[in-house]
């Protein structure tokens, strides 16, 4: 009795110490940004900061409404491309393909997931960078390529998420829609995939997290021209790619306006999750 | 009364002897019939020689000890065991003397043969839907024509006084016997031919259990009902023949009031006694 208890005492505090560390870790990283970031913002002014159009760190101008804009740009892009693909791509792994066939694609998915993001940079470079160039001459690395390049990444974060969901759907829903006459593309559509609808909107949460936060294959294939894009053949520089291209030799208001950059990405990501968690509660009801 | 006793008279010796039985389902104005109906779920054989009639617009209950093949039977009726990999059916199931495995479409077919499942299972979407998700199927579009549907369908079901302020509601809303009778609305909703319900009430309270065999006694002026029940007093209570089932044959077949007060095999007088099974 007196052993069990012991056990039990130090899993808890084991598992209490684990808990503890991923909450301080998040608490510093705030911390960190905002105690470095906003004193930036405040000396540069939150307008000019968010709002401004030219960011030339060398004449003390720092504007970084092109990066906000781009990162939108860059991650709606993504989603456009990667997210029906992904779903589609789930609902046919979760309810269309045969066992073998499964056995065979849901390998390659995972595949996808363990290719790093530089090993995409090099090839949007070496393969779609040259193909956009050789149909839009004069133009190359673009907000287009960085769409869909990471429409590509994010694709297994969405087929996996997705199609647990829909795995998880009870049998009940797809028995009571074929019970009732409707044939399996009617049962899968119109009650299954509506039924996932929450689990689904979480892939499309996660991946709108990973492309909007994805830095080094947006920075090889992207152009990184501080300037909102006019076209999808322009080039774009979005948020991360802003400060992992400068932090190395920023100083001074540079570098802390390079982690106020950080800051505005960290609301925004938050802002997002928020929104579409709420979304997510909402229709789940 | 006279036609439906001579019915019974025609019928009752299928669950004796097989060979009678077969000749049996083509005299009586079955609804829907069974003949020789084998199945196996890979090796285990489920349903051995069954020989069935279900007579258009009476209720019919199947009883027996768990596992006999009673909810395996009724999923031959409507092919919902189509699903299931490594099952093969022999024999024949007749819906209006049509062989269903053969040649009635099967989305066809279970559009005229309903189910009603052991657990509520509505979808998770409003009430509305619900019920509009099979006449939607079979390509009912005209809003008018539904809200008349939802309406007749819920109110068949004696739940549309209780549902009709709230069908844009979620059904996983509802109480356990709400969501069953609104699956009962749901499945009315196809004008099925043929009900079939698989202990549609094991899983509710005694108020909402009388409900639904209020409801099922008042189905029956219309639709012919197969229904899978442990409970005998409802057998006694709403059904008009009852077959007995042992370990995947027919013991016995008949007249719900032979079948619990003469029985002819010494085991259904054992079971519907409650002395085994
Ligand atoms: N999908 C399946 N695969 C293999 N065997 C099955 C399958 N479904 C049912 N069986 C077997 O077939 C037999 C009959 O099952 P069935 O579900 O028809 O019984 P039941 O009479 O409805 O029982 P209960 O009263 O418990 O619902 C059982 O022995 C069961 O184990
Ligand atoms: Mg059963």
């Amino acid at each position: 009795m007196n052993s069990s208890a012991l056990r039990e005492g130090t899993a808890r505090v084991l598992f209490s110490a684990a808990a503890a560390v991923s909450v301080v870790a998040v608490v510093l990283i705030c911390l960190f940004l905002f105690v470095n970031g906003v004193p930036a913002m405040a000396e540069i002014g939150v307008p000019e900061f968010l709002l401004g159009a030219i960011w030339r760190p060398a004449n003390g101008l720092y504007g970084i409404f092109p990066m906000i804009v781009g990162s939108i740009y860059v991650t709606v892009g993504a989603v456009i491309v990667g997210v029906p693909a992904g779903l589609l791509c789930a609902i046919f792994l979760s309810r269309f393909a045969g066992a073998r066939m499964a056995m065979l694609l849901a390998p390659g998915v995972e595949l996808l997931a363990g290719i790093p993001s530089v090993v995409y940079g090099f090839f949007g470079l070496i393969i779609m960078v040259p193909i956009i160039r050789g149909l839009a001459p004069g133009h190359g690395p673009s907000l287009l390529v960085a769409a869909l390049l990471l429409g590509i990444m994010i694709l297994p974060t969405v087929i996996t998420v997705a199609r647990n969901a829909l795995d998880a759907v009870p049998r009940r829903y797809y028995e009571g829609a074929l019970a009732l006459g409707a044939d399996h593309e009617r049962a899968v559509f119109c009650v299954v995939v509506p039924a996932a609808a929450s689990g689904l909107l979480a892939a499309v949460v996660l991946a709108v997290g990973r492309a909007i936060g994805e830095t080094m294959a947006v920075i090889m294939v992207a152009g990184n021209q501080p300037v909102i894009p006019g076209s999808l053949l322009d080039g774009v520089r979005t948020l991360t790619a802003n400060i992992a291209l400068e932090m190395g030799y920023a100083a001074g208001l540079h570098r802390e306006a390079l982690v106020a950059t950080g800051v505005v990405l960290f609301v925004l990501i938050l802002l997002i999750t928020l929104f579409l968690n709420a979304a997510r509660k909402r229709g789940g009801r | 009364m006279a036609e439906m006793a001579s019915v019974a008279e025609r019928v009752t010796e299928e669950g004796k002897a097989p060979a009678m039985a077969a000749s049996t389902v083509d005299l009586a104005p079955a609804k829907m019939a069974v003949a020789h109906l084998g199945l196996r779920y890979g090796d285990f054989s489920a349903l051995r020689d069954v020989n069935l009639v279900f007579p258009e617009r009476q209720v019919t209950a199947l009883i027996g000890p768990s596992g006999c093949g009673k909810s395996t039977l009724l999923r031959c009726l409507n092919r919902m065991n189509d699903l299931v990999a490594g099952c093969r059916v022999t024999g024949s199931v007749l819906l209006d003397g049509q062989d269903a495995y053969r040649f009635v479409d099967v989305n066809d077919l279970r559009r005229r043969v309903g189910m009603v499942f052991q657990q509520p299972n509505p979808f998770p979407m409003s009430i509305y839907d619900n019920v509009a998700f099979g006449p939607r199927t079979h390509g009912v579009k005209r809003r008018a024509d539904l809200d008349e549907i939802v309406e007749r369908s819920l109110r068949d079901a004696a739940i549309w006084d209780e549902l009709k302020d709230r069908l844009r509601k979620n059904a996983l809303g509802l109480s356990g016997g709400q969501q069953q009778r609104l699956c009962i609305a749901r499945a009315l909703a196809v004008r099925p031919e043929v009900l079939l319900m698989d202990e549609s009430t094991s899983a509710l309270d005694p108020i909402s259990t009388a409900k639904i065999e209020e409801l099922v006694r008042q189905l029956r002026e219309r639709y012919t009902v197969v229904m899978v029940t442990h409970n005998m007093l409802q057998a006694l209570r709403v059904s008009d023949r009852t077959a007995f089932f042992l370990m995947g044959e027919v013991v016995e077949a008949g007249p719900t009031d032979d079948v619990f007060t003469h029985p002819r095999d010494g085991r259904t007088a054992d079971y519907v006694a409650g002395r085994f099974g």
